[in-house]
């Protein structure tokens, strides 16, 4: 079985993120940089279903990004990814979603041409930075192949995919043939942390890199900012447990009591 | 009169969104703005959920049927989509940015090699258009431009505070029989399991949240005996589900789920970004943190400043006197 996972590179989350001085993009001086957390689950639940397969099979990890990118390369590497590749965007910056959807699929279609097709292509949800929503999407509709996103669960077995994801009402239940593409959610799986071993053999992997040059979509970035925060104090009811009166009051004003 | 502006009216197995008032407005706001009429695409529920929309403005609504079309399925609802805006000319396609808004109107834009932009806060319609879009979450915003004829457009949730209905008339209905493929036919539901009754973490007016300051698993039972005395919900961060504390079903964030209620209570949550945006649409939050300068007593309206293990019980004994009483 042959998984391919598309991720990225993105600031950590949970940092407090800059922007920089021409205001199209982060300010990524003191930023630490990550998988973004969907597709951290997807590299875990490609290496998981590798696992599960009686014929094995092997898990490439694929990101479009900078140079740098190769420490997310790795780190899959060092969780169970087998072979890793790299679409540069030279000089810095970001594709949009469209041009990211082509360069991408440019990279699939080459991949496939080489080593054979993959049963399976898992993207992320969604970024945790552009959240776009939409390049797996893209990527499946150009490659003709079915897409379920949101995926809680996959079951794969005689070339079907099961995918399970929660709504509001309920899990929706989905079959679909391979080959296809599946965008993963958090809370899949929790993600493995790195084995030595594994560490020490991800730093041996040979990244494959491949260049294209996709023509730009339509959306572009004129300026990134940070919305106009409510100067607002709390209201402080006290400390410790003596506060709960206050609390209470507070809950009756809310008629939520 | 330009094209009318389309809104994707999302509906499960017929049961209209709750959410719809939301596009419903921000489209009718965008129609007028265009001079547009404001017409509602609806791919395979019944008709009669037309009546629905009357008195909000909806001039037409536009059927999307198809006999082997029994339930959701992204594929086919995009590629309904796409055939009302080929048969009828929009000046622009909205949906709401829920999971299946941005997912139907990826397909749809995939199908018609469009540019989509997703989780709008802000539109402009102009040459090009230019939009203001959140990023991270919405802790960041970025300003864009929109370079073509027919813009397909997701609006953030919890953005647009819906007008209320009037008592205008019911839409005229327009029905599509489209042509599916057996693909697209194949990527509906299949089935579904376990629909859950009651709150939801989504829908609760109060959630009593615990974060990594809980310290386990069993911490939490102080903030479940809080929610059910408020009819509300526990939900947890990102701290907590990765230490395996709780199920990730009642993460609140970036990358769980975002939430609205009435009051949100956050018991030793730090309120770092990817929390905060899952939390921030709360009307009301009360922080419960040993950390006075913690980012979230800090944004929240109301704080306690202690320790979650004596306060959460305190307030739930309160609450209990005082109905005792």
């Amino acid at each position: 079985m042959r998984i391919l996972v598309c991720v990225k590179r993105v600031p950590a989350p949970g940092a407090r993120i800059g922007i920089s001085d021409d205001e199209l993009d982060v300010d990524s001086t003191h930023l630490g940089f990550t998988t973004s957390p969907h597709e951290e689950c997807a590299v875990e639940a490609a290496v998981c279903l590798v696992e599960g397969a009686e014929e094995g099979g092997d898990v490439v990890v694929l990101t479009a990004g900078p140079p740098a990118a190769e420490e997310q390369l790795r780190y899959a590497a060092s969780v169970g990814a087998t072979e890793l590749v790299l679409v540069p965007i030279h000089g810095g910056g970001s594709w949009d979603p469209q041009a990211t959807a082509r360069a991408l699929t440019d990279c699939v279609t080459a991949l496939e041409a080489q080593d054979g097709p993959f049963d399976l292509i898992l993207f992320g949800n969604e970024s945790a930075d552009a959240g776009g929503y939409q390049v797996g999407v893209r990527v499946a509709h150009a490659l003709d192949r079915p897409m379920v996103n949101g995926a809680k669960s996959i079951e794969y077995s005689d070339s079907v995919v099961v995918v399970r994801r929660a709504t509001d009402r309920g899990v929706e239940i989905y079959e679909i043939p391979t080959p296809a593409v599946v965008g993963v959610r958090e809370g899949i799986n929790l993600p493995r942390y790195p084995t030595m071993r594994g560490r020490l053999a991800s730093k041996k992997i040979t990244i494959t890199t491949f260049d294209t040059f996709p023509e730009a979509g339509g959306l572009q970035r004129r300026r990134l900012h940070r919305p106009a925060e409510t100067a607002s104090e709390p209201i402080m009811l006290g400390g410790g447990p003596d506060a709960a009166s206050a609390v209470v009051d507070v809950l009756e004003e809310l008629g939520l009591t | 009169m330009s094209g009318p502006v389309l809104i994707l009216c999302e509906h499960d197995g017929g049961v209209i969104s709750p959410e719809l008032e939301q596009i419903l407005t921000a489209g009718g706001r965008l129609a007028q703005r265009l001079d547009a009429p404001l017409e509602a695409v609806l791919v395979g529920a019944e008709e009669a959920v037309v009546g629905a929309l009357a008195g909000r403005g909806v001039q037409v609504v536009h059927h999307v049927a198809h006999p082997e079309l029994l339930d959701y399925g992204p594929a086919a609802w995009g590629a309904g989509l796409a055939a009302v805006i080929e048969g009828c000319g929009p000046s622009a396609v909205l949906a709401l940015g829920t999971d299946r808004g941005n997912e139907v109107m990826a397909h749809t834009a995939s199908r018609m090699d469009l540019p989509l932009a997703t989780n709008c806060v802000e539109v402009t319609p102009a040459i090009p258009w230019t939009l203001t879009r959140v990023q991270w979450g919405g802790s960041l915003l970025e300003d864009c431009t929109l370079d073509t004829d027919l813009p397909l457009l997701t609006m953030a949730r919890h953005v647009t505070e819906p007008d209320p209905p009037n008592s205008g008339p019911a839409p005229l209905l327009r029905t599509w029989s489209v042509e599916l493929s057996a693909a697209e036919l194949a990527g509906q539901v299949q089935a579904r399991e376990s629909v859950e009754q009651g709150v939801t973490l989504a829908t609760a007016a109060v959630v009593v949240s615990g974060g990594r300051g809980v310290g386990s698993a069993e911490g939490f039972t102080v903030l479940e005996d809080l929610a059910g005395l408020l009819s509300g919900r526990v939900g947890c961060s990102r701290a907590v589900t990765n230490n395996g504390w709780r199920s990730h079903t009642d993460q609140v964030g970036q990358t769980g789920t975002r939430i609205a209620p009435e009051l949100y209570i956050a018991c030793g949550i730090s309120g770092a970004v990817q929390h905060w945006v899952g939390a921030m649409a709360s009307k009301r939050i009360l922080a419960v943190n040993t950390d006075p300068a913690a980012n979230m007593v800090v944004k929240a309206d109301y704080a306690v400043i202690g320790d979650l293990h004596e306060i959460v019980p305190a307030i739930a004994a309160e609450i209990r006197r005082r109905r005792s009483g």
